[in-house]
């Protein structure tokens, strides 16, 4: 495997009884970077995304993590490892505070058991306020000040896009995966979420995997862009070599996609 | 449906109130303490006024009437002392007085209309042991949201643990570690029962993880069906455990009994005035009931805390959403593992107190019903709310253990052969009989109308009225859950 790759998958495949959705995948995003993965709706995308996470086992292949096999693990293990993630159709814990969803993004990194919280032994209580401090920061961060004690199904559709990041950055990740972020945003959302993007590199320093359906976002903020297509990987280049290639515009993007730029 | 009764009389209200000048809009422009004094004091006067018109006054009624009034107007809720909230602590510590000194005013107390007496003591005892139990299995059912019909099985192991550690069943061994009341020459092991307490509470947490392990990779209904097949096993096994691979474990149906009563022994006896031994106490049953009012304080302290902290958050975060829990990094199985062995330490502890309340452990005792029954505690009470499940567990053990023939001898006085008022029926009805009938309607009334239980949790409630996500974590494939817990 190369040497500066992040994440990497081999030959990832993962099949649904006849249906192949994801076809020998290979595919890296290198430490630091932003890369996002397009193709049009049941290309695979997000079965792709399950297997990066361990939501889904993969039918054969391979996914590496900062060189560790992780090919078969529990989804814990690669939150542990440090890849966290958002849902395509937003899965919060809707009826816990946005400061609670954080705290649970934080188990990972938290080590008080029963026995000390029973007691409340002094590292405990200090562990637990270092992570609401922390918690309450990382809602900032995240757009979200002041919004510690607001439940989770109160939020409008943008702060709850906001809050899943909030809680994916918590699990301290080196690399985030967000599954269609602007889906149902307005532009001007729009907008301002493709800054906070590139701000959660230059500033968190994870590097990002997106999947897209807004050029403007992908072309905008992208270092590296893949395209699938019915589970294979059609092309892969920096953005400006991907609008001009001509398998993903017969499959994806269609002319005004060329002509916009 | 219960939406538009409640508008009906709402507005019927409002109708009649209209006539003496005071309407809606005016009601509400008074501040909130006003409006809660003026409820809180029409409520009682009906409440006292009834108490007088079903000819049971008492003196009393005036005291508990006033209590109740500075609890309801009080707003004690935001006192502070010292920069701490000290308010919160009133409502509970105001609910421990009056449990705590029952015992001083309990007997006095007049006979209710269609109820009857209060509670007996021995009622008592049993309230406060199902309540042990029913916070236990709150952690498992309230908390991380797993439907568990088989939580009986940690009461029959804390039941028989005590037998083992606190009786004659091992004749054959002789220890005798700081046990009270034995006769010389007494064979078995004998613990101290405190001692028994704990391990019980060990030994069923340990069962509760080696019948979590492989039950809980499933969920919903073929987890529920998985854990009444185990309480099943366990109710067979005591029932038939007296040879076992050759060796009596359980005494097979005559249970094993007598086992130990607790004490502390002559020492503490004569230097802090405790009981040197419980069962030969002269207020043996009050003795019993404070020691068990404990126990639920013990449990209560060990609920809040988990319920605050990191793996209580976890717990709500798998019952809300599992698939997120897993990719936020919460380690599924070890997590559920932790709210089984929790719950099943409490139910182990209570099983083995009641064992030594009953001086015994009878397989008859653990019936899928008690699973059932308690499992109803906590859905009546409210589920995940610890004042709820509390609630919930003494109102059904009081049901069940004096309640209903109470409420039967009251129909039947009045109703039944000879009945003083009108005689409807010809036969002495037998109430109890149909408790699991009655059970059934009461938690079928609870669904219908407060699905989230009469002293619910607020996010409790919220998730009944708005949903969670409820898909499944299969793949399509294998039928089976996709991932699997890395050992």
């Amino acid at each position: 495997m190369s040497d500066d790759a992040l994440l990497e998958t081999q030959r990832l495949r993962k099949e649904f009884g006849g249906l192949v959705a994801v076809d020998d995948v290979d595919f890296t995003v290198p430490e630091g970077a932003i890369v996002s993965l397009i193709g049009p709706n049941g290309a695979g995308k997000t079965t792709f995304f399950n297997m990066l996470t361990g939501v889904y086992k993969p039918t054969s292949g391979f996914v590496f993590f900062g060189g560790e096999n992780l090919t078969g693990k529990p989804p814990h293990t690669f939150t542990h490892r440090g890849i966290g993630r958002t849902f395509q159709n937003i899965r919060l814990f809707q009826n816990m505070t946005a400061l609670e969803n954080v705290l649970v993004g934080m188990h990972v990194r938290l080590k008080g058991n029963a026995f000390q919280t029973i007691l409340r032994t002094p590292k405990a209580k200090h562990e637990e306020s270092a992570a609401r401090e922390r918690g309450r920061e990382l809602l900032e961060f995240s757009g979200l000040r002041r919004k510690d004690d607001e439940i989770g199904r109160n939020l409008s559709y943008g702060d709850q896009r906001r809050l899943e990041v909030a809680r994916a950055l918590a699990t301290q990740p080196k690399l985030l995966l967000l599954d269609e972020p602007t889906a149902g945003m307005n532009p001007q959302e729009t907008a301002e979420f493709t800054d906070f993007v590139a701000k959660l590199r230059s500033e968190q320093g994870v590097a990002v995997l997106l999947i897209e359906h807004d050029m403007r976002v992908v072309m905008g903020v992208s270092d590296r862009v893949t395209v699938l297509d019915y589970g294979e990987k059609i092309a892969e280049g920096e953005p400006k070599e991907i609008q001009k290639n001509e398998r993903v515009i017969e499959a994806y993007l269609g002319k005004a996609a060329v002509t916009s730029s | 449906m219960w939406r538009s009764v409640r508008g009906a009389i709402s507005r019927a209200w409002w109708a009649v109130l209209g006539l003496v000048g005071l309407t809606h809009e005016r009601w509400l422009g008074y501040s909130r303490l006003t409006r809660r004094t003026v409820k809180a004091v029409v409520w009682i006067g009906i409440g006292l006024l009834l108490v007088w018109g079903l000819g049971v006054w008492a003196n009393s009624a005036i005291l508990a009437a006033a209590v109740l009034l500075l609890l309801i107007v009080v707003p004690y809720q935001n006192w502070t002392v010292r920069g701490r909230r000290v308010g919160k602590w009133v409502l509970p510590g105001a609910v421990l007085l009056i449990g705590v000194t029952y015992p001083f005013y309990g007997t006095h107390m007049p006979e209710l209309p269609i109820f009857g007496p209060f509670p007996q003591m021995s009622t008592m005892v049993a309230m406060m042991i199902f309540s042990v139990m029913a916070l236990g299995l709150n952690f498992v059912v309230g908390y991380a949201g797993l439907l568990d019909l088989g939580y009986v099985a940690f009461y029959a192991v804390g039941a028989y643990t005590a037998g083992w550690f606190a009786s004659n069943q091992f004749a054959n061994r002789n220890v005798d570690f700081g046990a009270v009341g034995l006769l010389k020459g007494t064979t078995g092991i004998h613990f101290s029962i405190w001692l028994v307490l704990i391990i019980a509470g060990a030994l069923t947490a340990l069962a509760g993880i080696l019948i979590g392990l492989p039950t809980l990779r499933l969920r919903g209904d073929y987890l529920a069906i998985v854990t009444l097949g185990f309480g099943e096993i366990v109710h067979q096994v005591a029932q038939n455990g007296d040879s076992l691979a050759g060796f009596n474990i359980t005494n097979g149906t005559g249970g094993i009994t007598p086992i130990d009563g607790p004490g502390f022994g002559n020492w503490a006896r004569a230097h802090l005035h405790l009981p040197a031994n419980y069962l030969t106490a002269t207020n043996l049953d009050n003795v019993f009931f404070w020691t068990a009012v404990i126990l639920v304080l013990i449990t209560v302290f060990v609920s809040a805390r988990l319920r605050d902290s990191r793996l209580g958050r976890a717990w709500v975060a798998i019952r809300e959403d599992e698939i997120a829990a897993a990719a936020m990094g919460v380690p599924l199985m070890r997590t559920k593992t932790w709210a089984y062995a929790t719950g099943a330490f409490f139910g182990g502890v209570a099983g083995a107190y009641y064992a030594s309340y009953k001086g015994g452990a009878f397989p008859d005792d653990f019936f899928f019903q008690i699973s059932v029954f308690i499992l109803a505690m906590v859905i009546l009470g409210g589920m995940g709310n610890i004042w709820g499940v509390i609630f919930g567990a003494c109102f059904l053990t009081y049901l069940n253990q004096e309640g209903l023939s109470n409420v039967g001898a009251w129909l039947n006085g009045h109703f039944g052969p000879g009945g003083d008022v009108v005689q409807v029926w010809h036969k002495t009805l037998d109430v109890p009989l149909y408790e699991f009938g009655i059970y059934g309607v009461i938690l079928v009334v609870t669904m219908l109308f407060r699905p989230e239980g009469l002293i619910p949790s607020s996010r409790r409630a919220a998730e009944f009225h708005e949903g969670v996500h409820e898909e499944y974590l299969y793949d399509v494939e294998h039928g089976a859950p996709i991932y699997e817990e890395a050992t």
